[in-house]
């Protein structure tokens, strides 16, 4: 019996006439990788959270695709493909689709479960036809979906993941990051702290006791350490803690006077509203003012947290009050769309969405091999992060990465955040052999 | 036929051919059609979670169905079974019967011992023992034991696995395109498919969708077996009154013990299965909502019946996966027919009950199934025939039916 | 030493969340015999009662205000509450400064309303059926609710702030003779354990001094003979399965300055709160109390850092390990009685 990877479409046809059971099938045409678009239309997947903690999220990076989708296709304003340039010259998006062909896409739900995202993104590919997938708002979900995508033979543009295993550790062939990581956090935060809080304090670690909160307490600490800081006790925390009383009440009386909180969500906000109300933010610690950081910031999430977070430091991969000609343009055309600025989740699926389809039409194909050597090396700009660049060894995007405080006078209910610094990505690039992990080859499909 | 009687063995027969024949019955639309995207299920992943969970399901039937033990953690032996199978699949051969064997055989031992302490209580005492055990082992699983269970993250393969068997056997870091080898059986992988174009239909039939077949006919068939065995009978009338089994002199413990080791074993066995289909394993399936939804599966379906636990598997599953997957684009497409206004109030009706909302709609399915069809969709199914039969023979012709 | 005084204020705390919520699931439990997989939910609507009061206190006008500019460089949208303009600002300003302790007034009604719906439309009808049936179909509603919330009011957390007078720690450290400082503990957090305490109290009294207390009390221990002296006892338990809801949500409603409410907080208690209850003996009151503020103060202890890096992950699972011992060693939990539950 001749049998097949599990390619979608139009790869044995039977005679129709021919009773159901007793078809004989016959090849028509091979595929030359696996969902390999036959018709007028690509159709792309995209799998954010819709339901669970990061559901709001996951709504507005949906939001974002179906800006990039309308985009491609030439509807609307056409938001920052009238600014991305790649290698100093304009990208090749015309607004007919992606090399000809309208996109039309598929969406799922990841429940930001690793499990769940791959189930939906296997029905993504094994019954949609989808010839790439992207979103997702954890890096548990990144990693867990970036390896289906490499063994199934798929490209896997990633959303909102913050861990250094997603193009560290863990990275692969078929996956590739545009959002930046712990590493550069810390590398990008250690500075600016060391500046506004002195070179001699004594932090104190709560970091939620999972992959991500490891790799962002690991970056924190050593950055922060070579500025001459020191660490008294870094705690994991449970990651389904929501009362972190238990946890704070001790930070007081540590000795630290500087607490970071290495976590992210419903997590942050949790921790940060109890560390507000256990007086930390008001209080004196070897005769300074005690400090919080929280390493990674969320708009939407900060939300939450309300007054909580005014003049606490972090760092964010992209920020609505960007006054680049590309940031201003997408802020633009989602905000008239959508009538709210766009979130930084939603910002960094936007961008993987049109570097995907630039891709396509630089190598002609939608052949995962042939993306993947586009997007290995390529340089670009005008997308909101200033000039970056896709690196060939790890996959992870290269860009400047912003410092930004909770701001003290927010003028409306989206402006939390002001940015403090616009670190050159040069200062946070590292060498990338530092975290492990084997691209492999990339795995067409078929 | 092996030991079943004329009854069982039509409805071993019936379930043998729907499980045969899914990948035609779940394609019922055409598959460029608007109705087939959206509504075909016949996808090897989807249909490889309909029996591996139909077999988690007549797994935690056998002990709740028989019993009335209400286990509240069965997710842990899933996600034990998923873990053990996944490290075979690492460290030993990339072939998956040995981490299916192997899978079975540690969540037995490990529902040995959890067995042995929660069966020291019953009732609800015996619920919340078996909770904390399961709500225990995905935390650690979440935390402390992330270098055995990759922690959220969870497990999967890497290039740098050892998998020390001999290539002929499975073995192999790597395979010849340099990436990491697929988990495969008789030298064909779990995706390999085979598909069928009959005119615009397209039939996907699955290798590793008929791997897990055979295992969950096996599957019903033990349980047919125990139902219908002296054992299964005394664990009815441990069901009825445990107290006056106790009374006659009889120690109802062993039997407990090896029916809730049974049971654990199906969970095994089911995530055994889930690692070889998919090579990951997240510990959020061992949290307690993974184990509360086999227990809707069981009722939704059926408790105590043999076919109730399967068809509430697919039920669920079938929502978990189509109809969260139905976004505002699809339903404009649907109803783009109607003039604009009607389009719009029609978006707004049905769009909260899909997509994100299908939470909303699994609750009040099983909101309304508990309150009208107190037996499940089993009785459901009931009625209906009994409609008929009346119709046919008149009333009073009825005889109860099982 | 002050750590430990500091965790147990912690316990104390915590406990006050899980002794309210295990308090009314008992009430339930106990008068009606129903297991309620949707007490957690009761918590979070009652959360949501406060989150909504203080929409209904914020409720604005808008105008365009052509010296500010919005993130599109539009006239800004300013916002201003009703009631500044019917009290003035300042006035107006703390009137939403208190919602949280004002959303009290307005969540009573409505949570006991709440619940004798529910009890009338729903859980009557499953008082015969098995416990089985009864968990599912509430696990049902639970699911309902949250997911009519999460509509309306989306799935990040809604800040929900204490009124400013109650920001601030108070310093226990002087009162007990440690050093200033040591010991401080939020006001909030104090309120929070004193309004439990008081909660808790008042649900003693009504069903130990009053007559209506005694009977369902006496309906509780044995039903029918109370249903033959020709008391309508079901109406009765009606009306406990809304003091019942109305002890959660009172609870939900002074939770969300402590963690701001999402839809999903009531599951993220339901586990917890039966254990609480099982722990503590299935019908029993004071065991639920006790059991609560145990096990409380049992998280808070195995969080300290101390005991974190002797023993990794027991912060994670010493509720559970805790249940399971106390399971193992007595077992109808810490004040169960025989027969119950046990079928």
């Amino acid at each position: 019996m001749a049998h097949l990877k599990s390619t979608r479409r139009g790869v044995l046809a039977g005679g129709a006439a021919v009773g159901a059971g007793l078809a004989l099938p016959t090849i028509v045409q091979a595929q030359s990788y696996l969902n390999e678009p036959t018709g007028p239309s690509v159709i792309l997947g995209f799998n954010v959270p819709q339901t669970g903690p990061y559901a709001d999220e996951g709504a507005d990076e949906l939001r974002a695709y179906e800006l990039a989708v309308s985009h491609l296709n030439g509807d609307g304003d056409g938001g920052m493909t009238g600014t991305f340039t790649v290698g100093g010259s304009k990208n090749a998006l015309t607004g007919s689709g992606i090399l000809g062909k309208k996109v039309e896409y598929v969406t799922g739900d990841t429940q930001t479960k690793p499990d769940a995202a791959r189930a939906s993104a296997r029905s993504m590919i094994e019954k949609d036809g989808a010839i790439m997938i992207t979103g997702g708002s954890s890096s548990g979900v990144a990693v867990a979906v970036q390896a289906l995508c490499q063994e199934a033979g798929i490209i896997f543009m990633a959303g909102l993941t913050h861990s250094n295993d997603t193009t560290g550790k863990d990275k692969k062939a078929n996956g590739f990051r545009h959002f930046f990581n712990s590493y550069m956090s810390g590398a990008a935060l250690a500075p600016i702290l060391a500046d506004n809080y002195g070179t001699d304090r004594k932090a104190y670690h709560l970091t939620a006791d999972y992959n991500w909160g490891y790799t962002t307490e690991e970056a924190v600490r050593t950055s922060t350490e070579a500025k001459g800081w020191e660490t008294v006790a870094a705690v994991k925390t449970p990651l389904a803690q929501t009362d972190f009383s238990s946890y704070i009440a001790p930070v007081l009386n540590s000795g630290a006077d500087v607490l970071v909180l290495n976590h992210y969500g419903g997590n942050m906000v949790n921790s940060l509203t109890s560390a507000v109300q256990f007086g930390l933010r008001d209080a004196q610690a070897n005769g300074k003012n005690f400090e919080i950081i929280v390493p990674l910031y969320s708009r939407l999430m900060a939300k939450g947290a309300g007054a909580n977070v005014k003049g606490i430091f972090g760092s964010t991969n992209w920020h609505w009050s960007l006054q680049d000609e590309g940031s201003k343009a997408f802020v633009k055309s989602f905000g008239t769309r959508y009538g709210f600025p766009p979130s930084q989740a939603a910002h960094t699926c936007y961008v993987q969405t049109m570097l995907y389809a630039q891709a396509a039409e630089m190598a002609g194909t939608f052949n995962p091999c042939g993306i993947v050597e586009a997007l290995e090396g390529m340089e670009f700009d005008g997308l909101g992060n200033g000039p970056t660049l896709y690196r060939a060894e790890d996959h992870q995007c290269f860009k400047d990465v912003l410092v930004v405080k909770g701001k003290e006078n927010p003028t409306s209910e989206f402006d939390l955040l002001e940015i403090v610094e616009v670190t050159p990505a040069a200062q946070v690039t590292y060498d990338a052999s530092i975290f492990g992990g084997e691209l492999g080859s990339c795995n067409p499909g078929a | 036929m092996y030991g079943l009687n004329r009854k069982d063995t039509v409805l071993l027969l019936i379930v043998a051919i729907l499980v045969a024949a899914a990948p035609l019955l779940l394609n019922p639309f055409p598959d460029t059609s608007a109705m087939g995207k959206t509504f075909n299920a016949g996808y090897p992943d989807l249909m490889q979670r309909f029996v591996i969970f139909g077999i988690f399901a007549i797994g935690f039937n056998i002990l709740f169905g028989l019993t009335g033990y209400l286990s509240f953690g069965h997710a842990a032996f899933l996600g034990v079974g998923s873990y053990a199978g996944m490290w075979m699949l690492k460290l030993l051969s990339i072939n998956v019967i040995p981490a299916i064997l192997f899978s079975i055989a540690v969540a037995g031992a490990v529902s040995l011992i959890i067995g042995w302490i929660s069966l020291r209580r019953s009732g609800i005492y015996f619920s919340i023992l078996t909770l904390a055990f399961a709500q225990m082992a995905f935390s650690l699983a979440a935390s402390v034991l992330t270098p055995i269970t990759g922690g959220e993250t969870g497990l999967q393969t890497s290039l740098n696995d050892p998998r020390i068997m001999p290539g002929f056997l499975g073995g192999g870091t790597v395979n010849s395109a340099g990436n990491i080898p697929a988990p495969s059986l008789l030298g064909m992988e779990m995706s390999e498919s085979f598909i069928l174009n009959v005119g615009p239909w397209a039939f996907t039939f699955n290798w590793g969708y008929y791997i897990c077949a055979t295992f969950m006919l096996l599957a019903f068939y033990i349980a047919i077996r125990i139902f219908r065995s002296p054992f299964g009978l005394m664990l009815k009338a441990i069901k009825s009154n445990q107290q006056r089994l106790n009374y006659t002199g009889l120690n109802t413990r062993p039997y407990m013990l090896t029916c809730f080791v049974i049971s654990g074993m199906y969970a095994g066995l089911a995530g055994g299965l889930m690692a070889a289909m998919d090579p990951q394993v997240g510990a959020e399936r061992m949290q307690w909502t993974a184990s509360g939804e086999v227990v809707l599966m069981t009722i939704l379906g059926g408790a105590g019946t043999l076919i109730g636990p399967v068809l509430g598997a697919g039920l669920i599953k079938y929502f978990e996966n189509i109809f969260s997957k139905i976004n505002k684009a699809t339903l404009e497409a649907w109803f783009g027919v109607f003039p604009d206004w009607m389009t719009d109030l029609l978006v707004t009706l049905v769009y909260p009950f899909i997509g994100k909302g299908w939470h909303l709609t699994l609750g009040l399915i099983f909101m309304l199934v508990v309150i009208f069809l107190p037996g499940g969709l089993v009785e459901g199914g009931q009625r209906i025939a009994r409609l008929f039969r009346r119709g046919k023979t008149g009333a009073g012709a009825l005889k109860p039916a099982e | 030493m002050d750590q430990i005084i500091l965790q147990i204020l912690n316990g104390l705390d915590k406990g006050s969340a899980y002794a309210l919520i295990a308090l009314g699931l008992t009430l339930i439990f106990g008068t009606l015999g129903v297991v309620n997989f949707a007490h957690g939910a009761l918590f979070m609507l009652g959360a949501f009662c406060a989150v909504t009061f203080q929409r209904l206190l914020t409720l604005s006008y808008t105008f365009l205000d052509e010296s500010q500019k919005d993130f599109l460089g539009n006239p800004l949208k300013v916002n201003v509450p009703y009631v500044n303009d019917w009290f003035g600002p300042e006035a107006g300003a703390s009137i939403i400064d208190w919602s949280v302790p004002l959303a009290i007034l307005f969540a009573i009604p409505v949570m006991i309303v709440i619940g004798i719906v529910m009890e009338r439309g729903l859980i009557r009808h499953f008082y015969k059926r098995p416990h089985a049936d009864q968990i599912l179909v509430t696990f049902g509603l639970a699911i309902v609710l949250q997911e009519i919330i999460k509509y309306y009011f989306g799935a990040n957390q809604i800040p929900t702030p204490a009124p400013q007078a109650m920001f601030g720690s108070f310093d226990f450290g002087a009162l007990v003779g440690r050093d200033p400082g040591a010991i401080i503990y939020p006001y909030w957090r104090i309120v929070y354990f004193l309004f439990a305490a008081l909660l808790i109290a008042l649900v003693f009294a009504f069903l130990q001094f009053t007559t209506f207390g005694m009977v369902v009390r006496a309906g509780m221990a044995d039903r029918e003979t109370v249903g033959l002296l020709g008391i309508n006892i079901d109406k009765r338990f009606t009306i406990m399965f809304g003091v019942a809801a109305a002890v959660a949500g009172l609870a939900g409603v002074m939770y969300t300055p402590i963690v701001s409410p999402n839809y999903h907080m009531g599951m993220d208690f339901l586990v917890i709160s039966f254990v609480v209850v099982v722990v503590g003996g299935m019908g029993s009151l004071p065991g639920a109390i006790l059991a609560g503020f145990m096990l409380g103060i049992l998280e808070s202890f195995a969080s300290m850092r101390e005991v974190i890096e002797f023993l990794p992950g027991i912060n994670q699972v010493v509720i559970y390990l805790a249940a399971i011992v106390i399971l193992l060693t007595r077992p109808r939990g810490l004040m169960g009685r025989r027969g119950v539950m046990e079928e």
